[in-house]
């Protein structure tokens, strides 16, 4: 493993910056990207959509929500509902993120109808404007992790480290999303949103948060009348503790790589995991082969590593590994922003797209 | 006047599934259906740039190898976000074994 840094001065994540226009002036935005080579017909068979994984995966998904819900309401206000609530946050907290992010590229099920269902359910319990967050993601694999265009960086440099590491818990961010879905309801949109969700989506990004903000004040007003706070145990606050899982595996993606490159093999960590983890995930853990091929299943992705892996960096072999490489990462990155961790590839690999790494892009007077 | 020009011969491409044909300095799409029916289209996605040619035929489907958006290649009209804007078709017809297109 070696160590690189990028000259690219101060940053402006704003999409409607400074950084912004540098990425399409240098021809950063909208780019061709490095992809491994694949036989079409092999291809053709990871790409394969099929109903079976997700539906069993869904019935078990349903089962444990209702099942850690019952146990909640029926033990509530004794400590034998704190497992229930354990099992529910989880399931409603964090694997809300990747049946998301899987139904949101129509993915998971072959069925169309399958795909929006769980996405608009899955988008409610994540905090998430269904609209604003399909073409902000479309925009994340567009350009990930260019500064200025995609809307998805989660470590911007230098490392904001507690701040991301509070998200474990995280009450400051479902308070921004809920804020965010409040903002779409009064018919606001930002310019970032603006930049990303085509002028023609707009109303229907405000009729959405008006769906969610009706649902939740629903559910408060159940909690008052009720006077109690389960209800919001239920609906809510399960984004708050049960996200855990959600933040531990979304840190591992792209924590203390490259930014502004084309290759993601250098911007994105695939990472092996315990089996509930990926059930949980989804098997996103597998995210260089995910972001090089996003209409590979995620029930298809182990099968699509094992071909390209031989051309992709070393997977880190557990989440502890993924975190100690993030965490020493991070504490170079506080002191150079400029610092991202390069991972050796084998020999076997084709080698890094070198155009954008060493390119004098300084801003004018940096 | 149609101009019809030779893109490929029918066995190029497998049914349900598509090749990139490329000429006169312009990309298509050419599609071999389930139905045994040859398609053609612009080649790029009107989302973002991305050629359609590495994306994946699902009945009468074509999906985006990048951002999943779809089409209906017979029609072009686009199904499925973040495709918004539909995609250009082109007359197409199999004679002899071989697939035409009329680029006019």
């Amino acid at each position: 493993m070696t160590t690189a840094t990028i000259p690219v001065g101060q940053r402006d994540y704003s999409l409607v910056g400074a950084d912004s226009r540098r990425a399409v002036e240098i021809g950063l935005a909208s780019a061709e990207w490095y992809h491994s080579q694949v036989p079409r017909a092999v291809m053709k068979d990871l790409m394969k959509r099929t109903d079976g994984p997700a539906i069993r995966d869904t019935i078990l998904w349903f089962a444990l929500l209702i099942g850690g819900a019952w146990g909640g309401i029926y033990f509530w206000g004794t400590w034998a509902a704190v497992p229930f609530f354990i099992v529910y946050g989880v399931i409603y907290g964090s694997s809300c993120d990747s049946r998301w992010h899987e139904c949101g590229h129509g993915t998971a099920f072959k069925t169309a109808w399958m795909n929006d269902v769980i996405y608009q359910i899955a988008s409610f319990m994540v905090i998430r404007n269904p609209v604003t967050w399909r073409w902000s993601h479309a925009r994340h694999h567009t350009d990930t992790y260019i500064v200025g265009r995609d809307a998805e960086i989660a470590w911007m440099r230098p490392p904001r480290t507690l701040m991301n590491f509070l998200a474990f818990f995280d009450v400051i961010g479902s308070f921004k999303s809920l804020q965010i879905l409040l903002r779409n309801a009064s018919g606001r949109l930002s310019p970032d949103e603006k930049d990303f969700i085509p002028q023609s989506e707009w109303g229907r990004t405000v009729f959405a948060a008006r769906v969610h903000m009706a649902i939740y004040a629903a559910t408060v007003v159940t909690a008052l009348w009720m006077q109690s706070w389960l209800p919001l145990f239920l609906i809510g606050f399960p984004r708050i503790y049960g996200c855990w899982h959600m933040v531990m595996c979304g840190h591992l993606q792209h924590a203390g790589l490259a930014e502004n490159v084309l290759d993601h093999r250098l911007n994105s960590r695939t990472v092996y995991m315990n089996p509930i983890s990926r059930y949980i995930y989804w098997n996103m853990n597998y995210h260089i082969e995910h972001h090089m091929f996003p209409m590979v299943p995620y029930h298809a992705l182990p099968r699509l590593h094992a071909l390209i892996k031989d051309d992709l960096p070393p997977p880190n072999p557990s989440i502890l590994d993924g975190y100690r490489e993030i965490l020493a990462s991070l504490r170079q990155q506080k002191i150079d922003p400029e610092y991202y961790l390069r991972k050796e590839l084998p020999p076997t690999a084709r080698p890094y797209r070198e155009e954008f790494h060493n390119l004098d892009i300084a801003r004018p007077g940096t | 006047m149609p101009e019809w020009i030779r893109a490929c011969a029918e066995t190029d491409i497998e049914r349900e599934d598509l090749i990139r044909f490329d000429h006169a300095g312009s990309t298509y799409a050419i599609y071999h259906a389930p139905d045994g029916q040859f398609y053609a289209t612009a080649g790029r996605c009107t989302h973002e740039d991305v050629h359609l040619c590495d994306g994946l035929v699902m009945g009468h489907l074509i999906e985006c190898p990048k951002h999943n958006g779809q089409f209906d290649y017979r029609t072009g009209e686009a199904k499925r976000a973040p495709v918004c804007v539909n995609l250009r078709t082109f007359p197409v017809k199999a004679k002899d074994g071989l697939v035409f297109i009329d680029v006019d």
